[in-house]
């Protein structure tokens, strides 16, 4: 039952309003900040409207962050994200519902098991694997004394190495192989009735074609779903970029805001340029807010799986 | 030419047999209809013929080619399905076209015969359409013209008009007949509903439990039933069964206390003694004076049926029905006599239910006999 009452209409509403502010309070402080010369964002008491100063802070920013460089980078990260996820969680869930073999369940779990070790858990080993990522293969013929044996007859020592530092490929890889957009593909493919597929089969389509012409199609509002949190993620990288890129050409912009913040070490005690630090802030979380906004229509529809 | 030959087929799920070894055959360009209650194996059967399930033991061939080892595109069947499964992303000429566009068939030449074929079943104004916007009869329609503009040898249909309304079941059951006509390709038809079965068959296949009760044209069917089961699951209204033992002294089949069906002599001479069921069509019973006939019905109601009435009378323990042009007033409780022209006694063994008249064999003779 859902009661309707004065009370309980000022009670849920001041709930909520509580819930807005805590979430809109600090995105206006940004732009307020963003918006005013640096003594006007150190006064005290704070000075809590908006200044002149927005686009001349936003230039500042772009220019002092190299976020031309750093934006170019992001987009390709996120966009990588996004393809590979949506590329390889198709594959793999159409593997898993579609096919009757023996390793569908252990792939399934093995698949669910990776939902409870992301990237920062993993981050070590994961670190090792894109510093040489043929390690594990190095390792393989090590211990089963391939290695060795190619040694000792043609004298060649075997030394596999493919560094994935500094580059895109080492950014995105990792990020890639997650289980989520598995989840949400199979979720839906088991939603496709038996018939339909038995239809695609007399009519002559094989696995592959019935992928790419019906289930694909099918699809897409759930890849719309998947596309839009994967490049918010693959936007709001911090953790995996700030470790394996040392090379500034490779930065990505969330790293790279977290310079404008200068501390003790890069400024040496100098009153750290907030008023640019929140007009970065402002730049980089446009484009996620642009891509939801954008997509919010497909978004929900796919997540909520009613348009069939 | 594509006759289906199906031998000694069976099919397992784990340890459960749900086909016990079906042989049936069935002749080129023939209508044929599977039928039997819902877990007879009658959909499995099917399936198995369009390659969509793995056969477990025995042999399906069509047109002389075994079939067992092949992908369903290979067999040269098309299917029409109960939830028509048409491609929800698809136009109507999309789906139509599919196959042909799997075939790599040229933009040109499909489109024009997709355009002819959407025009003999009457969806040429659709083409454009997505199927959640068409009715259930235009989306049956679609699922048929996608099986057609194959040209298939093989017509495969599982229960196709099961979601539809009764009267537009009934137009759709004629459609499906007149593109029988004018294509020719051999059809195996699933349904779980007797009228289906009887006006669109050639021959009917009644199916139980997983093995083949009867084969036969609906006539043999109706007026030879093979078994009690299939006297009773064939005919509407349903058979009357009533328990006996045969008396050839009196040339008649004795029933319960004071009932007497007579039957002819030559045939009572040979049960003599057996304990039998006997079946009675409704429309073959006959409302007599009480004391005059073969037993003694009390009336109970009567459903009017338009062109008769479906009269029922309690007899001992058991209810009769009796279907007669004639309108008659009884009240309830009202005695009246009941008798059956000999002729249309169905004698049937009281242990296996299978029917005692030289005609029994016929049920699997003559389905070995086209297969080899």
């Amino acid at each position: 039952m859902i009661e309707r009452t004065p009370i309980l209409n000022i009670v849920t509403h001041t709930i909520l309003f509580t819930g807005l502010a805590i979430l809109v309070v600090p995105i206006y402080l940004v732009i307020v900040a963003a918006s005013q010369t640096l003594p006007d964002v150190m006064a005290i008491p704070a000075k809590l409207l908006p200044g002149d100063q927005l686009i001349v802070n936003l230039k500042a920013a772009w220019v002092e962050a190299e976020f031309a460089t750093k934006f170019t980078n992001t987009l390709i990260l996120a966009t990588g994200v996004v393809v590979g996820k949506l590329v390889l969680a198709a594959l793999t869930a159409f593997g898993i519902v579609f096919f009757d073999h023996r390793l569908r369940m252990p792939i399934f779990w093995m698949v669910f098991i990776t939902l409870m070790l992301p990237l920062e858990v993993r981050i070590v080993p994961t670190y090792a694997v894109a510093a040489n990522a043929l390690s594990p293969f190095q390792s393989i013929l090590d211990v089963t004394g391939i290695s060795w044996l190619i040694n000792a007859t043609t004298g060649v020592e075997v030394a596999l190495n493919w560094n994935l530092l500094n580059s895109y490929t080492g950014l995105i890889m990792p990020l890639v192989a997650t289980a989520t957009g598995t989840f949400l593909y199979r979720q839906f493919f088991l939603t496709i009735p038996d018939e339909l597929v038995e239809a695609a089969k007399m009519d002559g389509a094989g696995p592959l074609r019935f992928l790419r012409e019906i289930l694909i199609p099918l699809s897409v509002t759930n890849m719309a779903a998947l596309a839009t949190i994967m490049f918010v993620v693959g936007w709001n990288q911090y953790l995996w970029p700030l470790l394996i890129i040392t090379d500034p050409a490779y930065g990505v912009a969330a790293v790279e805001l977290s310079r404008l913040v200068p501390n003790m070490n890069t400024t040496g005690g100098d009153i750290p340029n907030w008023h640019w630090a929140m007009a970065g802030t402002l730049i980089v979380m446009l484009p996620p807010v642009a891509v939801v906004i954008l997509m919010q229509r497909w978004f929900v529809r796919g997540l909520i799986n009613t348009d069939k | 030419m594509a006759e289906i030959s199906i031998r000694d087929v069976r099919k397992s799920y784990g340890k459960d047999e749900v086909v016990h070894g079906v042989d049936l055959a069935i002749y080129d360009g023939e209508f044929v209809v599977i039928i039997g209650p819902s877990g007879c194996g009658k959909s499995t059967l099917l399936r198995m013929i369009a390659g969509l399930e793995a056969i477990s033991s025995g042999e399906i061939a069509i047109g002389g080619k075994v079939v067992n080892d092949l992908e369903p595109r290979e067999r040269g069947c098309a299917m029409v399905f109960q939830n028509y499964a048409l491609y929800p992303h698809m136009s109507v000429a999309g789906n139509i076209g599919y196959a042909l566009k799997v075939a790599r068939m040229k933009r040109a030449e499909r489109d024009a015969k997709v355009a002819e074929v959407a025009r003999s079943v009457g969806l040429d104004e659709f083409l454009d359409r997505k199927p959640g916007q068409l009715s259930g009869g235009q989306r049956q329609r679609v699922a048929m013209a996608r099986a057609i503009i194959r040209e298939p040898e093989v017509f495969l249909f599982d229960e196709p008009l099961s979601n539809l309304d009764a009267k537009l079941r009934v137009q759709m059951r004629h459609e499906i007949r007149r593109i029988h006509n004018r294509i020719g390709a051999t059809s195996v038809f699933v349904t779980h509903d007797q009228h289906e079965g009887m006006t669109l068959a050639d021959r009917m296949v009644i199916m139980n439990k997983g093995t083949i009760e009867q084969i036969g044209t609906p006539e043999e069917v109706y007026d030879h039933p093979a078994s009690v089961y299939v006297a009773g699951f064939i005919g509407s209204p349903s058979m009357n069964f009533l328990a006996g033992t045969v008396e050839a002294g009196v040339a008649a089949i004795r029933l319960g206390n004071d009932g007497r069906i007579d039957i002819a002599a030559e045939r009572a001479k040979a049960l003599d003694g057996k304990l039998v069921q006997i079946g009675l069509r409704p429309e073959n019973l006959s409302m007599v004076a009480p004391g005059a006939g073969a037993i003694t019905g009390h009336f109970e109601f009567a459903e009017e049926l338009g062109s008769g009435r479906l009269y029922h009378f309690q007899f001992e323990d058991l209810t009769l029905t009796v279907l007669s042009a004639d309108k008659h007033s009884f009240q309830p409780g009202q005695e009246v006599g009941l008798t059956a022209d000999p002729v249309h006694v169905h004698i049937f063994d009281g242990a296996t239910g299978a029917r005692l008249d030289t005609l029994e064999p016929m049920r699997r003779r003559a389905s070995l006999e086209v297969a080899q």
